[in-house]
C-alpha cells in the first residue's frame, strides 16, 4: 500500500463509528444463575459454568439478572443518556456454533438507554464530544477454538471446539452516532473514547474493564468522504481490535487503505474486517450475505423492563464521582493550571498526587515531586510511576521534613535517593545519613569565621557594602557543612560577623 | 402481497439451515403459497391504531437476584454431545470469521 | 384384568390413603394395561417400568412408615414427550432428538416427583407439538381407542389416548392451539389448557413461547383439578409465570359437582360452532347447552368478530416463534448429527443436513413459513399484523366476558377423522383448531369435556372458556356440567368406547 495516513487525511474527511461491548462484572450471567467468568469466577475447565439456560438446552427459559439491569442503567446515566420508560429484549436470529440457541437475546429497537454523549479529552486538552446513540443489554457468546489450522485461526482448521463458559455473560453494547469533524485526530479520538469509557466502567464498578482480558471490546467503523459537507461514505467495520494502541493503528490503516481505493477510482466494499496485531493491517472477514437478515422479534420468553423513575433517580444518586468530574474537582482544589493538570493525568500521576496531598503535602509540592524527581527516575528505570518503591505517604513525610525546615530541597533529594534505594523511611534516612540541617549557630559560626579568615579580601568587600561575592562565602560554608546549613541563616551570620 | 415460489423457498431454507430436496422445494412452494394467501388477511384486519400484543398476560420487571445457583455436570452434558473433545463440544470446521 | 385401571385418580388416591391398595399394585396394573393394549394404541413412546415401580414402592414404604404424603402420592401419571425428564429419553416426537437424555427436569416434572407420583412413561405426540392428529410423530401415529383406524387428536394424542385407554389415570399434555383440548374432545376425555402462565413452561420444549401451556389430561374434571393443583403455581425459572398464588382447582371442581348452575351466564360465541362444524358435533353441543339451561344457566349470544382472523394470526405467530425456538436443533450439542453426503463437512453444512434429515414435513413447513413471516420487509405485514389481531381477540374476549361468566363452543368442528384423511391438505388439518386457537392467542383458560356422542357414534367435546386467571371457574362449571351429563347418561361417555383387544 502506498498511501499513508498523513497523506490520506489531506484529501479525505474520516468519519468514525465505534461499538463498544463491555462485560458486566455481575456474579451470575445475564439470563441464568450460572456463575459468570466476568464476575470473578475462574472456571477450572471448559463448560463448567453452564446451566440448561446458558447451554440453550431444549426447554430452558431465560430470567433477567436484576443486577445487570442496574449496571446498564448506571452506564446509561454516566453517558448522559435517557433511560427508557419501557424496553424489551429481542431475538437476533442467526446460526453459529458459539451461540447455543442459534439466536442471541439482545435489544433491538427498544434499548434501555439512548441519546447521550461523552466528552473525550485528548492528551493536549482538546475536548471532543462523542454523541452516543444507545446502550443496550445482551448476552455474550461462547468461545470457539479452531483445531488443526496453522495459527489457531479459522482458515485451514479441521474442526472446532466450543466452550460455553462465557455464553450468557451480561454485556452492554454502546453505539456512537457518527463521529465527525475529527480530521487527522481520528485515531487519537477513537483511542481516547474507548479509554475514557473504560475509566468510567471502572469508576462505576460495573466491570473490571480490562481490554486485554476481553472485558471491553471495540469494533471500529471507518468511512471516508471527500469533504466534511459531502454525504457519508461507505463504512467498514473492523473487529479483533484488542488494545488501545490497536485502535489507533486500525483507524490509521483503514483510512489509508480506503483512501487508496478511492484514489484509484474504486469503491469501498461494505464489509467486516479483521485487524491483525502483528502487521497493523486489516483484511476482509466473513462475507455477510443474507446472514444479515436477523429476523428480529420481541423475545416472547421475557417480559418488558419498565424502570420506574424513582428507581432511576435512586441509581443516579448512587453514582460515584466520574473520572472527568473528579479531575475537574481536583484541579480546582489544587489550583493547577490546565496544562499542569493535563501533564499530571497523562503521566498517570493523578491518584499518586491525590494520596500525597492526603498525606499532608501541598498540591504544589506533591506535583513537584511526582512530576519532577520521581518522573525522571521512573523514566530512567523504564518503569511506571506507581511501580517506584516509594509511597505517597513517604513523599508526604519527605515534604513535611522540608516544610519544617529540618532539611532543604537539595537534602531532600538525597533523602529520596535513600528511600528509593530501600534504606527506609525519610525520617530513617535522614538520621542514618545525618542529613539534617544544622540549626545550632555555634558550629555554623565556626565555619563562617574560618571561611572569612580564609578569604580576607572578600570579607573586606562585603564590609564595604559590596554584597556580590556573598555567594562565594555562602557557597563555601555550604560546602564545608555538606549542604546542611540554612543558606538564609548563613547569610545573616556572615553579615553579623563581617560588621562586628 | 408476496407469493412464495421455489426460489423463495430455497432462500428461506438457506436462512433456516434446512437441506431440502428438489421435490420438497416444489411441494413446499405450493403448500406455503396457499397458506400465505390464507393468512395474509391479517394485514387487513387490524388498523394502524391497534397496538401489538406479544404477551398474553401483562407482566413487567421480572428479575432474578444475582446469586449463583447449581451448574450442570459437564460430563453428563457432554455425554449427549455428538462429539466431544477436551471437555468441549467438537463441531465440524466453521467457515467465516472469528467472533 | 385389574379394576384398578378403571378408577379415577381421585378414587385411587382415596384408596391409597385409606391403605386399601398399594401404589405398586396400582402402578403394576397400569403397566400391565399398557403391555396389553399399547401395541395397538401406541400412546407411549417410552415406558419406564423400573422407575415407576421403584417410586411406587418407595411411596408405599413411606406411607407404611407414617410419613405425611401428598394426596396424589402413589398415583401414576404419564407425561407428554415434549416435557423434559431428567435421565429419561425425551424426543418431542422427533428424530432429531432420538435418544436424547436431558440432564434436568422440567419444573412440572419436579412437582410431580415432589408429590411422589410414579411416572409411567412418555407419551406420543405430533413432532414438536405441530399437528392436530399425532400423525406427524416421527415414531408412528397413536390410534384412537374408540376406533383404531382414527386419529386420537393432536398434538397430544398420546396423552389423551393413554387416559382414554385406561393406560394411565392422569397424563400431562401441552396446548398451544388446542393440543390438549382437541384430543380430549375426540377421545371422550377431559383436557384443560390453563391461563397462560398458570403452569411453568420451564422444561417444555418450546413450540410457540407466547402460546404454549402445559395442562392435565384426565377422565374427570376433578382429576384434572387435582393434577393442575400439583403442577401449577409460580415458578421463578419462568419469567412469564403468574406471580400470584393459585387457588385449589380440585376444590373448585368439588364445589361445582353439586350441579347448580343457577344464574350462570353462558355465552355462546357466534363465530365458533356454525358453518364448518359437523351437525352431529353441533347436536351434542346443543344438548349439553340445554342441560346447562335446565340447571339454571342463562344463555346469551355473543359475537367475537376478530375470531375469524384467529386462525390466520395463529398460523403466523406460531411458525415465527417456532422457527426461532427450533433453531437450536442443529447437531452441534445434542441429538442427531448428519453429515452431508458429498462436499466439505463444515458446521454450516452439517447443520443443514441434520435438520433436513431430522425434521419431518410439517416441521419444515412451519419453520420455512415462520422464517418468511419474520423476514426483513415482511415483518409488519405478517408477524406484526398477527400480533395486532391478537390484541383484537383479547378485546373481544373482554367484551364477551362482560356479558357472560363463561363462553362455550364445540371443542372441535368434527369427531375423530380417519388416519391419513387430512395429510395431503395442511390447511384442512389446521382447521381442526379453529375453536381452540382463540384462547391461546388471548391467554385465557379453556376446558374440554365430553358433550355426547355424535351421530357417527364417536365422542364430541364441549369447550368452556373463562377469563384469564379464572381457571377455578372452569373447574366449577365443568364439574357441574359433567355431573349433570353423567346423571343423564347413567355413566361416563367413555363407557361407550369399545373394549380394546388385549394382547397375550
Amino acid at each position: 500500500m502506498t498511501v499513508t495516513f498523513e497523506d490520506a487525511i489531506t484529501r479525505y474527511d474520516p468519519v468514525l463509528g465505534i461499538e463498544v461491548h463491555v462485560e458486566l462484572g455481575t456474579r451470575t450471567k445475564m439470563f441464568d444463575d450460572a456463575p459468570s467468568p466476568a464476575g470473578g469466577t475462574e472456571p477450572e475447565g471448559a463448560n463448567e459454568l453452564v446451566t440448561p439456560v446458558s447451554l440453550g438446552l431444549p426447554g430452558a427459559l431465560p430470567v433477567v439478572n436484576g443486577a445487570a439491569v442496574e449496571h446498564a442503567i448506571k452506564i446509561g446515566l454516566a453517558l448522559g443518556c435517557q433511560i427508557a420508560e419501557t424496553c424489551r429484549f429481542a431475538r437476533k436470529n442467526y446460526f453459529y456454533p458459539d451461540i447455543p440457541k442459534n439466536f442471541q437475546t439482545s435489544q433491538y429497537d427498544e434499548p434501555i438507554a439512548f441519546d447521550g454523549h461523552l466528552d473525550v479529552e485528548l492528551s493536549d486538552g482538546t475536548v471532543v464530544r462523542v454523541e452516543i446513540e444507545r446502550a443496550h443489554m445482551e448476552e455474550d457468546a461462547g468461545k470457539n477454538t479452531h483445531v488443526g489450522g496453522a495459527d489457531g485461526r479459522i482458515h485451514g482448521a479441521s474442526h472446532s471446539l466450543v466452550d460455553y463458559n462465557r455464553a450468557g455473560v451480561p454485556l452492554v453494547e454502546i453505539v456512537t452516532k457518527p463521529i465527525t469533524g475529527v480530521g487527522e485526530r481520528a485515531p487519537e479520538v477513537a483511542r481516547a473514547y474507548v479509554q475514557t469509557l473504560r475509566d468510567i466502567f471502572r469508576a462505576l464498578g460495573v466491570s473490571e474493564a480490562r481490554m486485554e482480558r476481553g472485558n471491553v471490546r471495540a469494533d471500529i467503523n471507518v468511512s471516508l468522504r471527500p469533504s466534511p459537507d459531502a454525504p457519508l461514505g461507505t463504512r467498514t467495520e473492523t473487529k479483533n481490535v484488542n488494545s488501545f494502541r490497536s485502535i489507533e493503528r486500525a483507524v490509521r490503516f483503514e483510512v489509508a487503505r480506503q483512501a487508496e481505493v478511492l484514489d484509484g477510482g474504486g469503491t469501498v466494499v461494505q464489509e467486516t474486517r479483521h485487524f491483525h496485531e502483528d502487521t497493523g493491517t486489516t483484511s476482509p472477514g466473513r462475507v455477510k450475505s443474507d446472514a444479515e437478515d436477523y429476523r428480529y422479534f420481541p423475545e416472547p420468553d421475557l417480559v418488558p423492563i419498565a424502570p420506574s423513575r424513582e428507581w432511576v433517580e435512586e441509581i443516579r444518586a448512587s453514582l460515584p464521582e466520574l473520572p472527568a468530574a473528579r479531575r475537574r474537582r481536583l484541579q480546582a482544589e489544587w489550583g493547577y493550571a490546565d496544562a499542569e493538570m493535563r501533564d499530571v493525568v497523562n503521566a498517570g500521576a493523578l491518584d499518586l498526587i491525590e494520596a500525597t496531598v492526603a498525606a499532608g503535602a501541598s498540591p504544589a509540592a506533591a506535583r513537584k515531586w511526582w512530576m519532577g524527581e520521581l518522573a525522571r527516575t521512573a523514566k530512567a528505570q523504564e518503569v511506571a510511576l506507581e511501580e517506584l518503591p516509594v509511597t505517597p505517604a513517604a513523599i508526604g513525610e519527605l515534604q513535611a521534613l522540608v516544610d519544617s525546615g529540618r532539611i532543604n530541597d537539595k537534602l531532600a533529594r538525597q533523602v529520596l535517593e535513600g528511600v528509593l534505594a530501600g534504606e527506609g523511611s525519610p525520617e530513617e534516612v535522614v538520621t542514618a545519613r545525618g542529613l539534617e540541617i544544622v540549626s545550632d549557630d555555634g558550629p555554623l559560626l565556626e565555619v563562617i569565621d574560618a571561611t572569612l579568615a580564609a578569604q580576607p579580601d572578600i570579607a573586606e568587600k562585603i564590609r564595604g557594602g559590596n554584597l556580590g561575592p556573598m555567594g562565594v562565602i555562602i557557597g563555601a560554608v555550604m560546602k564545608a557543612t555538606r549542604g546542611q546549613a540554612d543558606a538564609g541563616r548563613v547569610r545573616e551570620l556572615v553579615m553579623e560577623r563581617v560588621q562586628g | 402481497m408476496s407469493t412464495i415460489d421455489s426460489a423463495e423457498v430455497v432462500r428461506l431454507a438457506g436462512l433456516a439451515r434446512i437441506d431440502l430436496t428438489e421435490d420438497e422445494v416444489t411441494r413446499l412452494a405450493g403448500e406455503l403459497d396457499v397458506i400465505v394467501q390464507a393468512v395474509a388477511t391479517v394485514s387487513e384486519v387490524a388498523g394502524p391504531g391497534v397496538p401489538a400484543t406479544s404477551h398474553p398476560i401483562p407482566l413487567t420487571n421480572v428479575f432474578r437476584d444475582d446469586v449463583p445457583g447449581e451448574t450442570l455436570d459437564r460430563d453428563e452434558v457432554l455425554s449427549q454431545a455428538p462429539e466431544a473433545e477436551d471437555g468441549k463440544f467438537a463441531v465440524p470446521q466453521i467457515l467465516g470469521e472469528d467472533a | 384384568m385389574s379394576d384398578l385401571t378403571r378408577l379415577t385418580a381421585a378414587e385411587l388416591a382415596a384408596a391409597l390413603t385409606a391403605g386399601e391398595i398399594s401404589s405398586v399394585e396400582v402402578t403394576q396394573a397400569h403397566l400391565d394395561r399398557i403391555a396389553a393394549v399399547d401395541g395397538d394404541v401406541h400412546a407411549f413412546l417410552n415406558v419406564d417400568a423400573e422407575g415407576a415401580l421403584g417410586e411406587a414402592a418407595a411411596v408405599d414404604a413411606a406411607r407404611a412408615a407414617g410419613e405425611e404424603l401428598h394426596p396424589l402420592a402413589g398415583v401414576p401419571v404419564a407425561v407428554k414427550d415434549v416435557v423434559v425428564t431428567k435421565g429419561q429419553v425425551t424426543t418431542a416426537g422427533s428424530k432429531i432428538l432420538e435418544g436424547w437424555v436431558p440432564p434436568y427436569d422440567a419444573t412440572l416434572v419436579t412437582r410431580l416427583r415432589q408429590a411422589r407420583m410414579p411416572i409411567l412413561g412418555k407419551t406420543n405426540m405430533d413432532e414438536f407439538a405441530m399437528g392436530s392428529s399425532t400423525e406427524h410423530s416421527a415414531y408412528g401415529p397413536t390410534r384412537n381407542p374408540w376406533d383404531l383406524d382414527r386419529i386420537p387428536g393432536g398434538s397430544g394424542g398420546g396423552s389423551a389416548a393413554a387416559v382414554a385407554a385406561y393406560e394411565a389415570p392422569l397424563a400431562i399434555g401441552t396446548d398451544t392451539g388446542g393440543s390438549i383440548r382437541q384430543p380430549a374432545a375426540v377421545t371422550g376425555t377431559v383436557g384443560v389448557k390453563p391461563t397462560y402462565g398458570s403452569v411453568s413452561r420451564y422444561g417444555l420444549i418450546a413450540l410457540a413461547s407466547s402460546l404454549d401451556q402445559a395442562g392435565p389430561c384426565t377422565r374427570t374434571v376433578l382429576d384434572a383439578g387435582l393434577l393442575h393443583d400439583v403442577i401449577g403455581g409460580h415458578d421463578p425459572r419462568d419469567s412469564t409465570s403468574l406471580p400470584e398464588p393459585a387457588p385449589s382447582y380440585a376444590d373448585a371442581a368439588r364445589q361445582g359437582a353439586a350441579g347448580d348452575l343457577q344464574g350462570l351466564r353462558v355465552g355462546v360465541v357466534n363465530e365458533l360452532g356454525g358453518e364448518g362444524y359437523d351437525p352431529g358435533v353441533r347436536d351434542a353441543f346443543q344438548k349439553a347447552l340445554d342441560t346447562m339451561v335446565a340447571a339454571g344457566a342463562d344463555v346469551v349470544e355473543v359475537s367475537c368478530p376478530s375470531f375469524s382472523a384467529a386462525l390466520a394470526a395463529y398460523y403466523l405467530i406460531l411458525p415465527s416463534e417456532a422457527s426461532s425456538n427450533l433453531a437450536k436443533f442443529d447437531g452441534m450439542r445434542y441429538g442427531l448429527r448428519v453429515e452431508p453426503s458429498e462436499g466439505p463437512v463444515t458446521a454450516e453444512r452439517v447443520m443443514a443436513a441434520t435438520r433436513g434429515a431430522g425434521f419431518g414435513d410439517e416441521v419444515k413447513r412451519r419453520i420455512i413459513l415462520g422464517t418468511y413471516a419474520l423476514s426483513a420487509g415482511y415483518y409488519d405485514a405478517y408477524y406484526g399484523s398477527a400480533q395486532k389481531v391478537r390484541t383484537l381477540i383479547q378485546r373481544d374476549f373482554a367484551a364477551a366476558f362482560e356479558q357472560a361468566d363463561v363462553l362455550v363452543s364445540p371443542t372441535t368442528p368434527t369427531t375423530a377423522f380417519p388416519l391419513g384423511s387430512k395429510l395431503e391438505d395442511p390447511l384442512a388439518m389446521y382447521l381442526n383448531d379453529v375453536a381452540t386457537i382463540p384462547a391461546n392467542l388471548a391467554g385465557v383458560p379453556g376446558l374440554s369435556l365430553p358433550s355426547g356422542l355424535s351421530d357417527d357414534g364417536l365422542p364430541a367435546g364441549i369447550q368452556i372458556l373463562a377469563p384469564a386467571r379464572q381457571d377455578a371457574r372452569l373447574y366449577a362449571v365443568g364439574a357441574a356440567l359433567e355431573a349433570l351429563l353423567l346423571q343423564q347418561w347413567g355413566g361416563p361417555l367413555l363407557a361407550h368406547a369399545p373394549e380394546l383387544a388385549v394382547a397375550r
